[in-house]
């Protein structure tokens, strides 16, 4: 066969499975696992009626349920003088966080990697900046003030967090001397005076928790979903989005909670590296990688729903105000304070 | 004049929000891990399996009761439809030809839509005959229509009632 043919079926296969069988699958689990989370957490029963023949699992056929209930509702259409910029937002909205993965390495080298760019870093926040359209488009082509107040606030929003969110990155990408994400975790492998694996949570802890922060911001999720309060902006951007689209949107949302669970376990939490192992090759040590890989993603969402359900909503003036006052300077000084260690460590 | 409220002085870690904010994922995966493994606190009752324990003054379905000859006890005095604040009782009253005898509804309805279960009706009326004791939650319907509840439906909700006017039993 053309080899050329050849690369793109490969990429094209690679493409669905990583897709597929593992944002869409782990988005599916999510929509269920956050429903049934902030019900235990806030002592309430949970989702728990879908059943297959007598089963109910705790609920577990309600990531099939609710998708099914969604598409058989009715798709109502607010009169707008922007029909194709409404029907375009919820997808502007889910394609975004999809294309983030295109660069995520879910294992050693390049086989389980769509595309092993040596720039991966630059076009995920390409990408990400990308995500802000579709809650903007939705808010407008909406024709409701609501909904167009909701999208207001997500501009200013990842605006404000944006330019923190990259500058976070930037000690890592000075300490690992890389912006290829493969690059920056096969860093990761080395130990550190012996005892401590040589991830960036290690070595730029500030900048983990800035990033996290800046990163659940840029998501629009609690305590930073002032684009939706539902007490002041009835839903925000997504007030008039009914059915499928209205899934779409938090489809998104959910897919961009495993994007930024990937991209912080990969800079931060050493990606598919065990601790202490620095070695690759091997099908057991491969899989046992891929599966680390899947367990730092976990943890990584696992923490951004526990504050999700933790923390109440910060107020507009404290969300600028926590975003240009204390995030930016401090990852500024960040920057700063790694590039002083570099120069005298060097 | 306003008044000054004095409002909590954070130190510096509280205002770092990362200590605080560790301590609330605490706190919630404490419930969390408690609802799963440990006592559980669950508030949630799930109803149509288990049912709470009803007030037994609670205000639920009306019901009509009746004489010991099964006739309804209402006179069609019209002093529940008087005082219904929502104007959702409709009464038509007939007589038995009889001028010692009380009237008798023919038609009694009560739209359950537009009722507000505040219990003016069973309050007014001198006869012990409506009542909403029947324990049973407002009924949900297809159609508006099927809101309006006659009196053969009320009656085979009621029960005998030998209540004596001005209270005492027989
Ligand atoms: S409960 Fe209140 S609103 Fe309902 S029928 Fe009786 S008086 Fe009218
Ligand atoms: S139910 Fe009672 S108050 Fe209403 S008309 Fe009949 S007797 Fe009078």
């Amino acid at each position: 066969m053309d080899p050329i043919l050849a690369a793109v079926l490969f990429a094209i296969i690679k493409i669905s499975i990583i897709l597929l069988g593992y944002v869409m699958l782990f988005a599916t689990v999510l929509t269920w696992l956050e429903r049934k989370y902030s019900a235990l957490i806030q002592d309430r029963i949970g989702p728990n009626r879908a059943e297959v023949a007598g089963l109910r699992l705790g609920g577990l056929f309600h990531m099939i349920a609710d998708p099914i209930k969604v598409l058989f509702k009715e798709d109502f259409m607010p009169r707008t003088e922007n029909p194709i910029m409404y029907k375009m937002a919820p997808w502007l909205s889910v394609v975004p966080p999809m294309v983030i993965f295109a660069v995520i390495p879910f294992g050693p080298g390049d086989m389980f990697v769509i595309s092993n760019a040596p720039l991966g870093m630059l076009f995920i926040f390409a990408i990400a900046g990308l995500g802000v359209y579709g809650s903007v488009f939705g808010a407008w082509a909406s024709n409701s003030k609501f909904a167009l107040l909701g999208g207001l606030r997500a501009t200013a929003q990842m605006i404000s967090y944006e330019v923190a969110m990259g500058l976070n990155l930037v000690g890592v990408f000075m300490i690992y001397e890389s912006m290829s994400l493969q690059g920056i975790i096969v860093e990761q492998g080395e130990t550190l005076w012996g005892f401590l694996p040589a991830w960036g949570l290690f070595l730029q802890p500030v900048s983990f928790i800035l990033f996290m922060a800046s990163a659940i911001a840029e998501n629009k999720r609690a305590p930073f979903d002032l684009t939706e309060a539902e007490s002041e902006l009835v839903a925000g951007y997504f007030t008039e989005y009914s059915s499928m689209k209205f899934a779409l949107f938090s489809l998104g949302e959910f897919i961009e909670i495993i994007a930024i669970a990937c991209i912080a376990s990969c800079m931060f939490l050493g990606g598919w590296q065990i601790p202490f192992v620095d070695a690759t090759g091997g099908i057991i040590l491969t899989s046992l990688q891929i599966l680390a890989f899947l367990f730092k993603v976990f943890v990584l969402v696992w923490l951004q729903m526990t504050i999700r359900w933790t923390l109440p909503r910060f107020r507009y003036d404290q969300l600028m105000k926590l975003g240009w006052l204390y995030i930016l300077p401090l990852s500024l000084a960040n920057i700063l304070a790694t590039g002083v260690w570099l120069y005298f460590a060097a | 004049m306003g008044y000054k409220v004095a409002r909590p002085e954070l130190n510096i870690f509280e205002k770092s929000y990362v200590p605080e904010i560790l301590k609330g994922v605490g706190v919630s995966s404490r419930h969390f891990f408690r609802n799963i493994f440990g006592k559980k606190d669950i508030v949630t009752v799930e109803y149509p399996e288990v049912k709470p324990d009803y007030a037994s003054r609670y205000r639920g379905h009306h019901r009509l009761m009746a004489r010991e000859d099964g006739t309804a006890r209402c006179v069609a005095c019209m002093l529940c439809s008087t005082a219904c604040p929502a104007h959702c009782i409709t009464i038509e009253a007939g007589d038995y030809g009889d001028t010692d005898v009380e009237k008798y509804p023919v038609k009694f309805e009560i739209d359950l839509l537009v009722c507000v279960y505040c219990g003016m009706c069973e309050e007014a009326c001198p006869c012990d005959a409506i009542r909403m004791d029947s324990g049973i939650h407002t009924p949900s319907q297809m159609y508006r229509k099927d809101g309006r509840v006659g009196k053969v439906d009320l009656m085979a909700l009621g029960d005998l009632s030998i209540a004596k006017q001005g209270g005492e039993l027989s």
